[in-house]
């Protein structure tokens, strides 16, 4: 039992902290969300340089082969950055498919472009009534030739707008929920038929609503077994989740921070407000639900080695529980406690806030992921 | 960064079960299971059972009895001993005076006193709270004064557990009354049996007498059971609670009772179905778990963070464990409320003193529930414990 990070993950950890600290203050993450497209290609073209965007893949691959734990490390300092670019959707979801589910083909073929930088990616998941059910897809391809053919509509597609490349799951066969008959679909972006209707998020980043007609991909665009995909689908949602985990502990630990530096400078009554102790009490229980967070993104993160698969999904299931609970907590008071200015675009607080609520409604929020935990017949 | 225990970690967990399973007396795992009150005579047989076993007082240093564990493996008796469950040692005797004794007191003191409480052959109290000294403990009244080669003490402790089976009490008295509150303090133990000394019993609002008060009327205590120095008894007192801390989130203790909640709430009935079958109580009692499992990796984090850095000064995430430990502690015994139901409401006037077994055990269930309010009051309330986090870790 261990809780520390080995000296390569410290290292690690100083060198994304430091590249952030240097490029990535609130005022710069504002320059950088009126680039083209919101995010900023040379910030990308750091990240690359310092070789964050190769981490998880196989040395054989171009990659660094690290773990579950270098990601959360990642994550965690892009969390407490605010850190727009899209990390999540081209190297933990898209590089998730590539590694788990892709060919020896498709990974010689996209995984360099994610590694130097020149490519990113987007996951084409939610429809409109979806929800978060993985399984639940209208969204066809149909088999054409060698190939496949591609219809149906996905929303809210995270850098759905710039992305070189789409993994969009589409049903090869039964119904609208079967979780069987799912396929995953590696599209190139401006492939014909395909409409993207672009535009910014609540939390700044961008996303994309996307309409599929009679799009044509070839035999070789299925990641994995198009007529069962839902496993690995699973999986890489799992790890996209744990990723958002620690994003959210990184943007939590910096909400508080940030809140506890404000009342303890702040004055009203001669004093600083920090002074008061409903404000203590407030603070210590934020600092309460961070730390219980905290404890939970890393439960996440190591049940990526767990060699029961259930056991593995109940363990990010019921993190997601707490971070949504932490959270909704830290958010909010962090706000509270700011009072007035906290209501403002230009404190920075608000962002944290927001960045926080929408993790909170993607890849299932809290309440759907308390449902799986319960069904599954708890965590004793 | 590893969650998995070493295979030695495992075998030893494996002893520690076995060691349960086949010498905690049924009856008296029974009793904790129903959330029953032990009798002294049960509780001490258990213990002299432990120290035989050489596990009587784990924590201390080897040679005055200790077992020289490792964190984790303190960590994973305490959790087996908790989840089986079995009665802990008594924290009077074995984490709070015993500490103090081994740490500040004279070679005499630890000879006479250490093996006495290591067997259990001496109940210590607790003499710190005073009816006007609750949180801020330090404007405590209790006189200790010098006549001669004795300590006369007069005044009033309160809150006093389980003082009406005690033989000893470590008590805070003020020796100096012209110093600021802190330093006038001194650390005094004497025999519960002396002259002058009564007890009164507090029944709380479960019913049951766990408290007391008790009173010092010119008791008479030779001028050696000064604990350390005269004056320093406040330095004493914040190590004695600083000492310790991992236990209090009880995690063992909420995990066997969710255990019994999810057993419970497949035998009674509500609507034509087992109560575990309503999602929305399920996700009530899931809820719990899940926040039940993150305290237990703050605690493993912790216990790694004490295993590998030493202990030092008290960790302020001790607070957090205090805090979210008497939550959920609280919470278990609100769902077996809801589990229960109406059933909840027959009181057995005779107490829970295992007087009355033809009782149902549902009887035990609104008791455990009111008495349960307790903990996030002793040991420095949860309000106290946030001022610690807001100080110590926050800088407010």
């Amino acid at each position: 039992m261990d809780f520390d990070l080995s000296e390569e993950q410290r290292l690690l950890k100083e060198s994304v902290d430091g590249l952030l600290a240097d490029s990535y203050d609130f005022e710069a993450r504002k320059k950088y969300m009126k680039e083209k497209g919101g995010w900023s290609k040379a910030v990308w073209g750091k990240l690359a340089e310092q070789g964050l965007l190769g981490l998880p893949f196989a040395e054989a691959d171009g990659g660094f082969g690290a773990g579950a734990v270098e990601t959360m490390i990642v994550m965690e300092a892009l969390g407490k950055a605010l850190v727009v670019e899209p990390y999540l959707a081209t190297v933990v979801i898209a590089g998730g498919f590539l590694r788990h589910g892709g060919s020896a083909a498709q990974k010689e073929a996209h995984v360099p472009g994610i590694i130097d930088g020149s490519k990113t990616f987007a996951f084409a998941q939610l429809e409109k009534n979806s929800r978060y059910d993985l399984h639940d897809v209208v969204t066809s391809a149909k088999k054409k030739g060698d190939g496949w053919v591609i219809d149906g509509e996905k929303f809210v597609v995270l850098n759905g707008e710039n992305a070189d490349t789409l993994i969009v799951t589409a049903r090869t066969s039964g119904a609208q929920r079967d979780k069987t008959g799912i396929g995953v679909f590696l599209v190139p972006a401006d492939a014909k038929g395909i409409t993207r209707k672009g535009y910014p998020t609540q939390d700044g980043l961008h996303a994309a609503d996307i309409t599929f007609t009679n799009v044509e991909v070839g035999a070789d665009s299925a990641i994995g077994n198009p007529a069962d995909a839902l496993a690995l689908i699973e999986r890489v949602a799992d790890e996209a989740r744990t990723a958002v985990c620690a994003e959210a502990v990184g943007a939590m630990d910096e909400s508080l921070k940030t809140t506890v530096e404000y009342i303890k400078t702040r004055k009203q009554f001669g004093v600083a407000i920090g002074s008061f102790q409903s404000l203590q009490h407030r603070a210590s229980d934020m600092f309460v639900a961070l730390e219980q967070a905290r404890s939970m993104s890393m439960l996440a993160t190591m049940a990526a080695d767990f060699d029961n698969a259930r056991e593995r999904a109940t363990s990010v299931a019921a993190a997601k529980v707490q971070i949504g609970k932490s959270l909704k907590f830290v958010g909010q008071q962090s706000i509270q406690l700011h009072g007035g200015i906290g209501m403002t675009m230009e404190a920075k607080i608000g962002h944290y806030f927001k960045r926080l609520t929408m993790i909170e409604n993607s890849f299932g929020d809290t309440d759907y992921h308390l449902r799986r935990v319960s069904e599954s017949g708890g965590l004793l | 960064m590893d969650l998995a225990f070493t295979k030695e970690e495992i075998a030893f967990r494996e002893e520690v079960r076995e060691f349960f399973k086949t010498n905690v007396p049924p009856d008296t795992r029974r009793k904790l299971q129903e959330g029953r009150h032990l009798s002294k005579d049960e509780m001490v047989t258990w213990w002299r059972i432990l120290n035989k076993k050489g596990w009587g007082v784990t924590h201390w240093p080897k040679e005055y009895g200790g077992t020289g564990w490792t964190s984790v493996q303190h960590y994973i008796f305490n959790e087996e001993l908790q989840s089986y469950p079995a009665p802990q040692p008594l924290a009077f005797g074995v984490s709070m005076v015993g500490p103090v004794i081994y740490t500040f007191g004279n070679e005499k003191q630890k000879k006479e006193y250490l093996p006495r409480i290591a067997n259990v052959d001496d109940w210590w109290c607790q003499g710190f709270s005073e009816p006007g000294s609750g949180s801020d403990l330090a404007s405590l009244k209790t006189k200790a004064e010098r006549k001669g080669d004795k300590w006369i003490i007069n005044g009033q402790k309160t809150w006093t557990t389980l003082a009406q089976h005690a033989d000893m009490i470590f008590c805070l008295c003020r020796t100096d009354n012209n110093a600021k509150k802190q330093m006038g303090i001194s650390f005094i133990v004497f025999s519960m049996k002396s002259k002058g000394v009564t007890v009164r019993p507090i029944q709380t609002i479960d019913g049951g007498h766990e408290v007391n008060e008790v009173f010092f009327d010119d008791v008479e205590v030779p001028v050696e059971n000064l604990i350390g120095e005269e004056n320093k008894g406040w330095d004493y007192a914040k190590f004695l609670l600083g000492n310790e801390r991992t236990g209090i989130a009880r995690v063992g203790v909420s995990k066997e009772r969710l255990r019994r909640i999810r057993d419970l709430a497949s035998k009674v009935e509500a609507g034509g179905k087992a109560i575990i079958e309503d999602p929305a109580f399920r996700e009530k009692l899931t809820a719990c778990e899940i926040e039940l499992k993150a305290l237990e990796l703050t605690q493993l984090r912790v216990v790694a963070d004490e295993g590998k850095h030493g202990k030092g000064k008290p960790n302020p995430a001790s607070s957090v464990l205090k805090i979210k430990g008497s939550e959920i502690q609280q919470t278990t015994t609100e769902l077996l409320m809801e589990v229960i139901g109406p059933f909840a409401a027959p009181y057995d006037e005779h107490g829970d003193a295992g007087s009355n077994e033809s009782m149902d055990w549902s009887a035990q269930i609104a008791p455990s529930y009111f008495n349960n309010r307790k903990v996030s009051i002793y040991g420095g309330s949860n309000e106290i414990q946030r001022n610690i986090i807001s100080k110590a870790v926050l800088g407010l």
